[in-house]
This record gives structure tokens, sequence and C-alpha cells, in this order.
């Protein structure tokens, strides 16, 4: 009975467990990769206790992958000696997080995973109840396989109609987080459903539940359906939909008459139509993360990049989310595309999203990416600008070097 | 006497602690690292017990933990907002960083007034007027109780929060 998420918790508890309730709950894995680990792994020490088990902690190289400074090498010198000395073998250094907790196939209907990273709510595009948290719950975890919920209420949001050419699932999100603002689902859950969602690849679900996080959700669910089966390769995905849920607040979004969305700086929720921000001159473009960064993605950035050249006043950077996206990419021919373009493809990882690594911003630039942060400092200097907004525009901006509508490239 | 340091609206954990200045666990590093660019004389200025009153959904973005324990190390003995992301919040209270959502106080202080706080209660004292604090949450009072989200555990195990929940 109830919301997806009340309908998980009732069946990871044994009992029926209603929105408000605290429980403590089992987790099937728990999550933590090169800067959250460090702190994680300090807590956990400070426990003495034995690791709960060491094939449901999994640890991944992914914000500094190669490290860049002796520090981030120290980190992960730190974080490698943790897993040889207590076991843990689900260490990977093949892209994301949260891409490779998706592909290596932790995430499952059904199931609960905490992560120490904010974006561990795209799990929830499986119908896995995912929630970020910080080192401390996160060394917890490590030492008993559980944690402590208030099980949240529900936002239900209902895309209707289909997507209109050049609008894709991060238009929808940046759609919702204009009406919501930036703190509108703080402490709740949200379902996305309707027909659009329905409609949508794995890869576009994985988008909308990422991006729930950066409207405060604690947890962002679709429910499992032919298309997740279909995904997950396997017939028995369990049943799991929402029995009559009680909602908070119902929110419907008319996906036939959106336009491509933009956020604009210095806050998510500062989203503008494009057709507001066109002609917008842009120092850099970036295309990746674990918003934007899979195949699918990449595949209409090639699309537009086929037989063109990126502006050369821009620096297009493209960082696929995973080794295995990479090597998709690569056999489709996309790689070589976006090098005969002029941009710039890196290692598989977080890239420039959190301004740690490479891509840079310097005082005065300003960047279009298909990531989910735009806080001033984020990709770099605070006196840079960033613009969010969906893989086909960040197409048509690279190769205008100012944001463009991917609708009007010839 | 303690004295505020006023912050605006949607403060997020890159302000807070920016990313490339949290490749470190060194609290001291942290420290001065707080707000080193939204706010570059902050970790000089505090003082230890000064108390930060932001607006709303402070702490927003990422789960770093270094946020708060950055606040912590620069000496701040309180945070109020009016509103906290949840992370942010939780990170907080698990590391013993004293957090106060309260809506009221915001308009009526300006950077550098003098304040008291009562941690224990929520009680706010400054400009001559007194505003309470939201009543936290009881695994909040628990763990505000023991320190520590990492005391708790290891004085009583996850009883302390299953008692609770089963007497709800």
């Amino acid at each position: 009975m109830g919301t997806l998420t009340e309908e998980i918790f009732s069946r990871r508890l044994g009992r029926r467990v209603q929105a408000g309730d605290v429980v403590v709950a089992a987790v099937d894995y728990a999550m933590a990769h090169d800067v959250t680990g460090p702190l994680a792994i300090e807590a956990f020490r400070t426990l003495n206790a034995p690791l709960w088990d060491p094939e449901r902690v999994i640890l991944v190289f992914d914000h500094i992958l190669p490290a860049n400074t002796v520090a981030a090498a120290g980190l992960h010198r730190m974080i490698r000696d943790f897993a040889d000395e207590f076991g843990v073998r689900n260490v990977f250094q093949e892209g994301i997080c949260h891409q490779v907790m998706v592909e290596r196939g932790f995430a499952r209907p059904g199931g609960i995973i905490v992560g120490a990273d904010s974006h561990s709510t795209t799990y929830g595009a499986l119908g896995c109840f995912s929630a970020g948290m910080g080192s401390t719950d996160i060394a917890v975890t490590f030492a008993t396989g559980k944690t402590w919920f208030r099980v949240p209420e529900t936002i239900r949001i209902e895309l209707r109609g289909g997507l209109p050419p050049g609008v894709l699932a991060k238009d929808l999100a940046l759609q919702v987080i204009r009406r919501l603002g930036a703190e509108g689902a703080n402490y709740l859950a949200v379902e996305w459903g309707g027909e659009a969602v329905a409609a949508m690849t794995i890869a576009q679900r994985l988008t909308l539940a990422n991006l729930t996080v950066d409207f405060g959700g604690k947890a962002g669910l679709c429910e499992p359906d032919e298309a997740t089966r279909a995904y997950l390769g396997e017939a028995e995905v369990s049943d799991l939909h929402p029995i009559r849920p009680a909602y908070r607040e119902l929110v419907e979004v008319d996906a036939q008459r959106l336009e491509p969305q933009v956020a604009c700086p210095p806050a998510i929720d500062n989203v503008q139509d494009l057709s507001a921000v066109e002609g917008i001159a842009l120092d850099e473009v970036f295309v990746g993360s674990c918003t934007n960064g899979r195949l699918e993605d990449l595949a209409i950035v090639a699309g537009y990049f086929q037989g063109r050249q990126v502006s050369p006043r821009t620096r297009t950077i493209v960082v696929p989310a995973s080794k295995e996206v990479y090597l998709q990419a690569l056999a489709a021919g996309y790689i070589q595309t976006f090098m005969e373009a002029g941009a710039i493809v890196m290692n598989a990882g977080c890239g420039p999203c959190l301004g740690r690594q490479h891509g840079v911003l310097g005082p005065g630039e300003r960047a279009l990416s298909t990531s989910n942060r735009n806080y001033a400092g984020r990709m770099g200097s605070p006196q840079a600008e960033i613009y969010l907004a969906n893989p086909a525009v960040a197409a048509a901006s690279a190769l205008a070097g100012a944001i463009a509508d991917p609708r009007r490239v010839a | 006497m303690a004295r505020i340091f006023k912050f605006a609206d949607g403060i997020s954990t890159d302000a807070i602690i920016p990313g490339r200045y949290n490749v470190t666990t060194d609290r001291a590093a942290l420290g001065k690292a707080c707000f080193v660019e939204a706010r570059p004389d902050f970790s000089g200025a505090a003082k230890p017990g000064d108390v930060i009153v932001a607006g709303r959904n402070f702490g927003c973005g990422s789960s770093r933990e270094h946020a708060p324990l950055a606040i912590q190390a620069a000496g701040i003995g309180a945070v109020i907002a009016r509103s906290f992301a949840r992370i942010f919040y939780r990170n907080a209270i698990n590391i013993g960083l004293p957090v106060i959502q309260c809506d009221q106080i915001y308009d009526s202080v300006s950077d550098g007034d003098p304040i008291e706080v009562d941690v224990r209660s929520g009680r706010i004292l400054t400009g001559g007027r007194s505003f309470g604090g939201a009543t936290p949450g009881q695994v909040a009072l628990a763990i505000m109780e023991a320190g520590t989200l990492i005391e708790l555990i290891k004085t009583r195990g996850w009883a302390a929060i299953e008692d609770i929940s089963a007497a709800r």
C-alpha cells in the first residue's frame, strides 16, 4: 500500500510503513567515491568495527581520476589501502559512480541503496530507493549494513504528452525545477510518471532521477516497467507499483508545449526558455556528467557534429560517463566524429562538472554544460558563469560558439 | 560575545568549500578554506562561537561532509537558517555542528550583530529580542545528545533509533 517509497520500505521491513515513520532499514549497497570515501573511511575506523559485508561496499574513483595533485593521489592511496585491508573487491575506476552502479547491476527495482554523493538519487530510474548521504552516515552503514530514514512523503510528477523535437528529459526536469524551486522537494521523494516517462528510455529516466536532488529530493523514482525489464536483461523484475498512494502534491507538466530549458547562473531554479538566452557567447561547452553523459546523449551530440566544426573560440569537451559508454561511442564512430569536429574527448569520469580537475573556468568565462550544477565557483572561478542545458542545445551551442537552438541547425 | 556572519539564500556546499579545496580530510585545512571564494575574509575573521545566520536552503548541492566540517573547523558555534538542504542538515547533526532552523530571525539581524545561542534549547537572543528555533526531530535530538552519530552508534547501536521508531 502506498507510494513507491512506502511500498519499498514496507517490503524491506516486512510491515506496513507510512510516510513520516522513522525506520532503521537494511540497505543493499553503500557507495562512496574518491572525495567522500576518505572521510567515510576515517569515520568507519573510529567505530572499531568489522566491515559489514565487503561485497556490498562499493568504492569508485571518478571525481579526480587520474589524480591531478599529490593530495588527490594520497587520498586514492588511502582508499586502496582500505579496500585491500577489508577485502573490498568492488573498486572501480571506469566512470562516474552513478553510471557504474547502474551498469554493474547494483541498482535494482525495489532495492535500497545509500551513496556518499548527492546524485545517488539516479538509481530511482530503475525503481530503486536510493539517497545521497554524507560520509559519516555511509561509515555507519559500512559497519552495520543499515541506516535510518524518515520515510518521505512523495510529490508525484505527471509528464503528459510526447516530447517535441529538440526537447529532452533534461528540459522536463528543468521545467519542474523552474516551477517548484531549488528546495521544492526538500525532504521529499519524487515519483516521475505519466505518458512521457512511460515512453522514455532508461537513459532519459536516469536524467530525471538524477536531477531530483537538485530541487531537494531525497529520492526520485520511476515505476519499473517493460523498459526496465528489457534494460536489466531479465524476465523477473518484481512488480512494484504505487498502490492507492496518497501524494503530498501532484504536479502536471505538458511535455508537448515545452521549449528547451536553460538553467542560468547562478542557480538551478533560474530557468529560462532557450529563446531568452540565445546568442550568449561561450568559452566552454561541456558534454558529460551523471546527468547527460550516456551513449544516447553522445549520439545526439555526434548527430549535430557530423561533418561540422565546433567554434574555434569555444573549448568543447566531451566526457563519456563510463568506460562502457566510451567503448560503445567508439564502436558507433561518435568519438571520431567529436575529434574531427574539433572537440576534446577526455577519460570517463566526472570531468569538468565540479571544477576540480580539468576544463576549469577562468574569471569572466562562460560555459554551457549538460551537467547539473551552476553555482558560482562550481566549475572554477567564482567569476565564471555556467548555463545548464540538454545535449542537443550543447551541441548546437558548441557549433555556434554561443547559446544556440538545435532546432535551427541547418 | 559571539557575532553574526550573515549569508543569503541558496548558499551551496560549493560556496562553503569549493571542490578544489576539499581534496583533504584535514580539519584545519578545511576550516581555512571555508567560504574561501564566496567570502574570503571569513576564516580569518570568524572567532570561536560565532554564528552563521543564513536564508533559505542553506547547504544545498553536494553531499560533501567537508562543508559542515569546514564550518565547524572555522570555529562557528551554530548555523541558523530559514531552511536547510536535507543532506547538509543531516551531516551537520552527525558531526555535532549545531544547526537551528528559524525563519523569523533573518530579517531582524545584520552582519556583525552580537548574538547568544543556547544550542540545547534552541533559544536565540539578539538585539534585545528572543527567537526560538524549530524543534529538531527525535533522531536528531538523540544524536545531539550523544554528540555525534558515531558516538551514538558506538554507545547504543541502532537500538537508540529503533526505540524512537517503535515509540511513534
